[in-house]
């Protein structure tokens, strides 16, 4: 069928039209008219089977909870908490960070005092002393395949778990001028590190190489040139999820997606703060930020704030669009703490680590975008703690 | 029992009142006596006939019955072979070579594919059930042992113990999808009737805090979610052997060891020194329950194939040191069972006499009985007997043995065989209480620390030493003290061990050279090509090393490589390297060898080194164990991987 040139011309005027008209519409929209997902918050403290209200990490197995704290690992099943310390054969009492084998069930809990393994039930335990291990205090594992990866304070050390071969990397085998590595976050092709004062490690799977990433500026906590490289070197977390790396540190944030970086920063983002204790990508373009002020999402153009308000401490729910404009959402829940230490994700609901309790962010529908926004089906994530 | 100054005064008693002709007698055979031990001692036995026939022993550990009960599968350890028997005629028609150990079987649900598990190969055969050839090999863990096969067919699930873990197989694929983590020498698995669970025993205890009661356990596998969902911990357990579920599914067994390791052995004599039991499972018992079998002046020592009839009427344990298998009427057992922790609320299975309520035969059948299998209409009992190279039959409502298959092994015994026969019987000890088998399972180890001397409560504690490839590692036992294996295995055995009979003197050589014939396990640590990994090879350096990091020379007797030196890696010397305990008698130790140390934690002759890292971070704060203090972690890890090889 042919089509006259008058009307073919009509309808590409019509077609340009709407594609002008859509395309302006996403930087054009309000944070009004954003619809970022929202939760109805319930908390856990001691008050309620927490085994301490300072939870350092959190991960999700299923319909089961891990909670790593201070005084004890908690594990929440059928609305009942289940307390693990050193008395029912954890390494100690302070966990710092969780990994679960997905491939097994069993999971794999850094602590201030050795790295346990908890296989239906039964723990083992491998210290510096009946290990090879490198350091008793694990802030970070992972694993990846047959292997376990530990970030520790003396450098990073990987477990065959068939052989039981441990090999160790630190700054004699590696560029990890630093060995104070916090958080790992290994998968098939590559393995990253944050490293405390140190930047960025990556571990080629492949080729058995390292490679360090550092902030341009140097160990200073100026920004001369953003977006050219990693934010900053005291780095706390990483996530490395669809071949985009996220990195969290105590001066901002920065996505690497293999050459390019890009950084944000709470003045130019809706970042709450600059000091993050963890990061957690959903994809390549969405991620949840633990930082001292507040949880806070990203989908790739706004961003939420979850928390209880600084001055008041009343629930509230920030929400920030790509012009800047930001517009307080009214919600009657929130986290536990606007301290966040880490986030994990139970389908479309929410389990975040605060300073003072556990919080479980449950969904509230009405929008299918945000039920994606919070699906994730990647690789084991490490988690971390911030703080000394 | 009798304390060293008993044995003293008895024997001052014995010279007085002993008329002179009587004793100069004593002294003659006494003098005889030593002579054939001296005679025998001198240097290890040299390497003995093989049968006469030329052929190997076989050695029938497990079997398996084909879906329509004609063949019977019978894996032939020694034989590194697969035979089948028609059981009409009781004859062999087909014999199936496979890998070198074979240890385990299973069936596919439709009996097309046979699976053996071939321990030293760390491989399974996959037999055409049709044609009975090898149609692939499919890899496993460290030393594969028990197998079975899910409902599905498509998923073998593999016991590894070396690896103390259960492979994950995709049968179609032929790859292993993962290993889980079981309890330490995981050794067999038993699939419930309904295909949900697999159930995996363990052939050594956990590792366990120092001078701690052993624990063992049950690991249960959820077969769709193919993890592990359960760990039954078996308390003051350590040897677990098969493991068997009743048909409804309410009631599952295992046989066990339960060891008094934590009290003098010289108390033989005051009670048992191993519990022969059994733990029991299920909805039928809830938790689990441990019941003994032995009886109050006999043991049925090593309980080790359990089966369940259909119907669950009966249950069938054989005892691999006696020679026999135990009957249990199972609604008895479970009457009692609930009675007796119903009104006293307290476990019985230190109740010798307790077995009399449920225990209804004991069946004598061949040597060393292993393996057991019901026929599908639970009339008729297999049992392996592993070192008669033949399989009793027994009729299970008569409960007697009605006919026995003979596997076509060779026809004459000799003296190696002997000695295996010796080595794997308890009939030698007081009561039948235990044999050599009971600690050195499987001829290895058992994982555990003994307090062996009548010297006093936890004195002297010893761990349990290898007997891999023992010739040129004399003497024997931790401060040496032993000069050669007849003083081992004869006297030292009967008075501290057995107290009973001892062997006689042709016995006695035929036991030395079976222990003398074990050899090494394989190696899974060294390269296929012979060399070592960049970090092997760092360890050798470290091993061999003679300067500290500092450039000043080790004193030569603190040198790794002075006492771990020739082909077994011991200058065969007695020596104090730091490491003994105030309970130790003297802090002179025994050089060991080190050939496959890596599969003999604990370690130090106490066992206070629950790993090899420990030798050198825990108990070697002052250099005197070799010199350690000045490496980088790293390089311990490097020294611990090139000891691996070894």
């Amino acid at each position: 069928m042919k089509i006259k040139p008058g009307i073919l011309f009509a309808r590409l005027v019509a077609v340009v039209v709407v594609a002008i008209g859509v395309s302006l519409a996403v930087p054009l929209a309000t944070a009004q008219n954003i619809d970022m997902p929202r939760f109805r918050w319930e908390n856990f403290t001691t008050a309620n089977g927490l085994p301490d209200n300072h939870v350092f990490c959190v991960l999700v197995d299923g319909d089961r909870i891990w909670a790593g704290t201070e005084n004890g690992l908690g594990r929440y099943e059928n609305g009942a908490w289940k307390i693990y310390r050193p008395a029912d054969g954890l390494a100690h009492q302070a966990v710092l960070s969780l990994a679960l084998d997905k491939r097994t069930g069993d999971l794999w809990v850094g602590t201030m005092g050795g790295l346990s393994r908890v296989s239906a039930g039964r723990i083992d335990n491998f210290t510096q002393l009946n290990s090879g291990l490198s350091n008793d205090i694990v802030y970070g594992v992972g694993v990846q395949g047959d292997f376990l990866w530990a970030a520790t304070a003396a450098g990073a050390s990987r477990l065959n778990t068939r052989t039981g071969q441990w090999a160790l990397f630190n700054e004699r085998n590696t560029p990890m001028f630093e060995i104070w590595t916090y958080s790992v976050s290994p998968a098939e092709d590559k393995v990253y590190y944050a490293v405390w004062g140190g930047g960025v490690l990556e571990y080629d799977v492949k080729t058995e190489h390292w490679k360090d990433y550092n902030d341009p500026d140097g160990e200073t906590e100026l920004v001369l040139m953003k977006d050219q490289g990693l934010i900053h070197e005291i780095t706390t977390s990483v996530s490395y999820v669809d071949k985009i790396l996220w990195v969290a540190t105590y001066f901002g944030a920065s996505r690497y997606d293999g050459r390019y970086w890009h950084n944000f920063l709470q003045k130019d983002s809706g970042l709450p703060s600059n000091f993050l204790n963890q990061i957690k990508g959903v994809d390549g373009n969405r991620a949840w930020f633990s930082t001292d002020k507040g949880l806070a999402y990203y989908d790739g153009t706004n961003w939420a704030v979850y928390r209880p308000a600084l001055d008041t401490h009343k629930p509230e729910m920030l929400v920030r669009d790509a012009s800047g404009a930001v517009k307080n959402i009214t919600v009657q829940s929130a986290p536990a703490h606007n301290y966040i230490l880490g986030v994990d994700f139970q389908g479309d609901d929410l389990w975040v680590a605060t300073a003072k309790g556990l919080s479980h962010g449950i969904r509230q529908h009405g929008s299918t975008e945000t039920a994606q926004a919070l699906r994730q089906d990647k690789a084991t994530q490490g988690t971390a703690i911030p703080n000394r | 029992m009798l304390g060293r100054s008993d044995y003293v005064r008895k024997i001052t008693w014995m010279v007085r009142s002993a008329p002179i002709a009587s004793l100069i007698s004593a002294l003659l055979l006494a003098l005889i006596f030593g002579l054939i031990l001296v005679t025998t001692a001198a240097t290890p036995p040299a390497k003995q006939d093989e049968p006469t026939t030329g052929d190997r022993y076989l050695s029938p550990i497990e079997m398996a019955l084909s879906p329509d009960g004609r063949l019977l599968y019978v894996v032939c350890q020694a034989g590194d072979e697969l035979r089948a028997v028609d059981i009409q005629s009781g004859k062999v028609v087909s014999t199936v070579p496979v890998g070198h150990v074979p240890s385990g079987i299973a069936l596919s649900r439709d009996g097309r594919q046979i699976y053996v598990t071939n321990a030293w190969s760390d491989t399974v055969s996959v037999i055409d059930a049709a044609t009975l050839k090898v149609v692939r090999t499919l890899p496993t863990g460290f030393e594969p042992t028990g197998i079975v096969s899910d409902h599905s067919g498509e998923t073998l699930y593999v016991a590894n113990r070396l690896s103390s873990d259960i492979s994950v197989i995709d049968v179609n694929t032929g790859q292993e999808i993962k290993r889980l983590l079981a309890g330490r020498g995981a050794s067999y698995l038993a699939l419930s009737a309904d295909g949900k669970f697999v159930y995996g025993t363990h052939i050594y205890p956990n590792a366990g805090a120092f001078r701690t009661p052993p624990n063992s356990e049950i690991t249960v596998i959820d077969t769709a979610r193919q993890a592990v969902v359960e760990r039954k911990r078996l308390h003051n357990v350590a040897g677990v052997f098969h493991v068997a579920l009743s048909a409804d599914g309410k009631l599952g067994v295992a046989a066990q060891l339960r060891p008094k390791n934590l009290v003098p052995l010289a108390h033989v004599e005051h009670g048992w020194v191993f519990g022969d039991s059994l733990t029991l499972f299920g909805d039928d018992v809830g938790g689990t329950v441990q019941v003994p079998i032995d009886e109050l002046e006999r043991y049925y020592a090593l309980p080790w194939g359990v089966a369940i009839t259909p119907d669950k009427s009966k249950m069938f344990v054989t005892t691999a040191g006696s020679e026999s298998v135990t009957v249990i009427d199972v609604r008895k057992l479970l009457d009692f069972t609930r009675n007796y922790t119903h009104t006293r609320k307290q476990s019985f299975v230190n109740d010798l006499s307790a077995a009399a309520n449920y225990v209804t035969a004991r069946i004598s059948v061949g040597r060393n009985p292993r393996g057991t299998l019901l026929s599908q209409d639970g009339k008729r009992l297999y049992v392996a007997n592993r070192l008669d190279d033949n399989i009793s039959v027994i009729d299970t409502s008569a409960e007697k043995v009605t006919s026995t298959i003979d596997l076509g092994g060779p026809k004459t015994v000799n003296a190696l065989r002997r000695g295996e026969q010796l080595f794997f019987t308890a009939d030698y000890a007081f009561q039948g209480q235990f044999g050599c088998a009971n600690c050195h399972l499987d001829a290895t180890i058992d994982g555990l620390q003994w307090d062996l001397e009548p010297d006093g409560f936890g004195k002297d504690i010893v761990d349990n030493r290898s007997l891999e490839d023992l010739a040129g590692t004399e003497p024997f036992k931790w401060n040496g003290g032993n000069p050669d294996m007849p003083t081992e295995c004869g006297p030292r055995t009967e008075m501290y061990f057995y107290r009973s009979q001892s062997y006689n003197a042709q016995e006695l050589s035929d036991l030395v050279s079976f222990v003398y014939s074990l050899p090494y396990r394989p190696n899974r640590y060294r390269l296929a090509n012979g060399e070592l990994t960049p970090a092997q090879e760092r360890g050798k350096a470290i091993f061999e090393r003679t300067k500290y990091k500092n450039g000043n020379p080790i004193p030569e007797k603190n040198r790794c490589a002075y006492c771990h030196s020739g082909p077994k890696y011991t200058n065969q010397r007695q020596i104090d390297v730091g490491t003994g305990k105030p309970t130790d008698r003297s802090p002179v130790i025994d050089v060991p060898q080190l050939p496959n140390v890596v599969y003999s934690a604990p370690y130090l002759h106490d066992g206070s080194a629950r790993s090899l890292e420990e030798i050198w971070t825990v108990f070697n704060a002052k250099d005197t164990h070799g010199v350690s203090n000045d490496l980088r972690k790293e390089e311990l890890n490097d020294l611990v991987e090139y000891l691996k090889t070894l």
